[in-house]
């Protein structure tokens, strides 16, 4: 049996007096890739940021990695967020450091490896995520976009977290580096046993890469499960949004 | 049982040596371990050594990397290595950090020696200097454009710009300047009361004030309030290509941005360095009256007599020429500023600082001027 890496229950969250999630429950399973799908300002990111401890909601239970997040001492929260990986939507690089530096910074932090081995372990994901060695000395500033998303998984990928979440990956790519970034996270899934939460909206990631999905509508789940499963539900949402999936098969 | 720790016991047996690691050997744990391996000493009969993953029970790729990094060197000094591991997934992950390695990169940047770096931040200064000169050449065409045709004028931006950097600092350009009339006149009362000179206060302080005192401290502060704030903004403006934005829809950030900022700290100066005068006074008045007994009737009444009325005028008349440079080197900056953030940072801090400086010159060059004119 596959255990839960996150489980939400009843989760609501309120800005001010808007509700942006009336009770939203849904699990993750370790070694998955789950979407989380939805019109826009439905609240899929920022349902994503109180997984990741960057948002809180107001009731219900949320625990990742068997964490209660809503519920953590500052040490184990520490502990949770370098078992996990994120990679933005728009890449958040630190433009003052090179991609290698980037991607070494947490392990300067958190670890008192040797630079050898330090330095070692940077080329080693540098080349897992598609990037060539000489790209390291380049500022995120010098970067093709294609070239920034790599380097900020690279970066993501660094303390070898369990968990990767990825907010809109393959936003303001081209089709094609879109897809060879979809080819990659499932590489990279197989490769290093990650467990990967996406917001996404693009049809092609949602149909190559998720194992499993939830579709927010309305503050709610609508529907959850894989592909098949969603798109037998009868929902506004799903009806469009999937219509132009099936157009586009034909 | 679990083991919390990543664990290396070496032991040596005739010829072979025997790395026995057990635990999690995972990125957070490895720092002993390495330090362990590299202080590691094999005997003159050692020829073979053995890895011994068997107890290992979670190996991530960092752990995979330091041991494979290992063998490599081991092998490199001519000794025989073997590496034991049962688990599968393990020898999944050691293909794969094999595959994926590059031994011995080093992403340091080359250094640079002390002349190139000096000849680097020369050729530095003096682009920034001509990009400077253009930047000013191409104000001046816009402002020529603008001004021959009065209806293009902006009144709108300009207002604006007028009410959030110089309305909006008349509070704290009319306090710095009583303050600093109340300093000169107390540091000056302790001198003339030495002599008697009680009644010199009023020239002194009038003269002062009126003719640089108030306008250099006007500048200093709207330098640091509405400088700073220019860069920032457009640098801001540079990074989102709100600035390119504008120019695809026909908008001239010359116009939008540029010239109305310039416009309105130059007409809004003369009247911050009125505010300054009276307030600097003022202060001069209070203390000579607390310090010297001279009363404000008799003090003003002095004034009238002894301090000029083109004192008056030659601080007003800098003012819009210190408004030209304070407001055209913090847009200069944020112009200046690069796809990062850092630079909105570095080109902030050079806009006060080349503001400021700029006004010291340019008030130097005035001073020299109105000597020789005899004003």
């Amino acid at each position: 049996m596959m255990i839960p890496v996150i489980v939400a229950e009843n989760i609501v969250t309120r800005f001010g007096n808007k509700v942006v999630h009336n009770g939203i429950s849904l699990h993750i399973k370790e070694g998955e890739v789950y979407g989380l799908l939805g019109p826009s300002g439905c609240g899929k990111s920022t349902l994503m940021r109180e997984m990741i401890m960057l948002e809180t909601y107001s009731e219900g239970s949320m625990t990742v990695l068997g964490k209660d997040v809503s519920n953590i001492s500052p040490s184990s929260a520490q502990e949770l967020r370098k078992q996990c990986g994120v990679l933005f939507q728009s890449n958040a690089l630190f433009t003052s450091l090179t991609v290698a530096e980037n991607i070494a910074v947490a392990l300067q932090e958190y670890t008192s490896l040797s630079q050898k081995l330090i330095q070692e372990i940077v080329a080693f994901k540098i080349d897992i995520v598609g990037l060539n060695q000489e790209d390291g000395r380049l500022y995120p500033s010098q970067l093709s976009g294609g070239m920034k998303k790599k380097a900020a998984l690279a970066r993501a990928l660094v303390m070898d977290p369990q968990l990767l979440f990825l907010d809109e990956p393959t936003s303001g790519l081209d089709p094609i580096s879109a897809r060879e970034f979809d080819n990659l996270i499932c590489k990279l899934k197989e490769m290093l046993q990650l467990t990967i939460v996406m917001v996404s909206h693009d049809l092609n990631s949602i149909t190559t890469t998720l194992d499993r999905m939830a579709v927010i509508d309305h503050k709610k789940i609508v529907a959850e499960g894989t592909l098949e499963e969603v798109m037998a539900i009868d929902s506004p949402f799903i009806k469009t949004f999937f219509t132009t999936y099936s157009k586009y098969l034909r | 049982m679990s083991v919390s720790h990543a664990n290396l016991q070496i032991e040596t047996r005739a010829d072979q040596q025997y790395f026995i690691f057990s635990g999690l050997l995972t990125l957070s744990h490895l720092s002993k371990i390495e330090t362990q391996l590299h202080f590691n000493k094999s005997s003159e009969k050692t020829q073979k050594m053995t890895f011994d993953l068997e107890a290992v029970e979670r190996l991530d790729s960092a752990g995979a990397m330091m041991i494979l990094s290992r063998i490599r060197k081991m092998e490199g000094r001519g000794y025989e290595c073997t590496l034991n591991f049962s688990n599968q997934e393990f020898g999944r992950l050691l293909e794969m950090v094999k595959a994926h390695s590059h031994k011995e990169k080093s992403f340091t940047a080359d250094k640079i020696s002390l002349l190139a770096a000096l000849g680097k931040t020369v050729i530095q200064s003096l682009k920034t200097a001509m990009s400077f000169l253009a930047f000013f050449g191409q104000m001046s065409i816009a402002m020529f454009h603008y001004l021959s045709s009065p209806r293009s004028i902006r009144w709108k931006e300009i207002m604006f710009e007028m009410n959030e950097s110089a309305i909006k600092a008349l509070g704290i350009v009319a306090l710095t300047m009583f303050l600093v009339g109340i300093v000169i006149a107390y540091q000056s009362s302790v001198q003339l009361k030495l002599y008697g000179a009680n009644i010199f206060i009023v020239d002194m302080l009038g003269i002062s004030i009126l003719r640089e005192l108030a306008p250099m401290l006007t500048a200093i502060v709207v330098a640091g309030r509405s400088g700073s704030a220019y860069a920032a903004q457009i640098g801001v403006m540079k990074i989102t290509e709100e600035l390119d934005a504008m120019r695809t829809m026909g908008f001239d950030p010359y116009a939008f941005l540029v010239l109305p900022r310039i416009l309105a700290l130059m007409i809004m100066m003369p009247i911050l360095i009125f505010v300054a005068d009276i307030t600097g006074v003022i202060g001069g008045m209070l203390i000579s009256n607390i310090e010297l007994g001279l009363s404000p009737a008799l003090f003003l009444d002095r004034f009238a007599e002894v301090v000029d009325i083109r004192h008056f005028w030659v601080g007003l008349v800098k003012g819009p020429f210190f408004a030209l440079l304070i407001a055209s080197i913090g847009i200069f900056h944020g112009l200046m500023v690069k796809n990062d953030t850092q630079s909105i940072g570095v080109n902030t801090t050079k806009s006060v600082v080349e503001a400021i400086f700029a006004v010291i010159i340019c008030d130097a060059v005035f001073s020299i001027i109105f000597t020789n004119l005899g004003i």
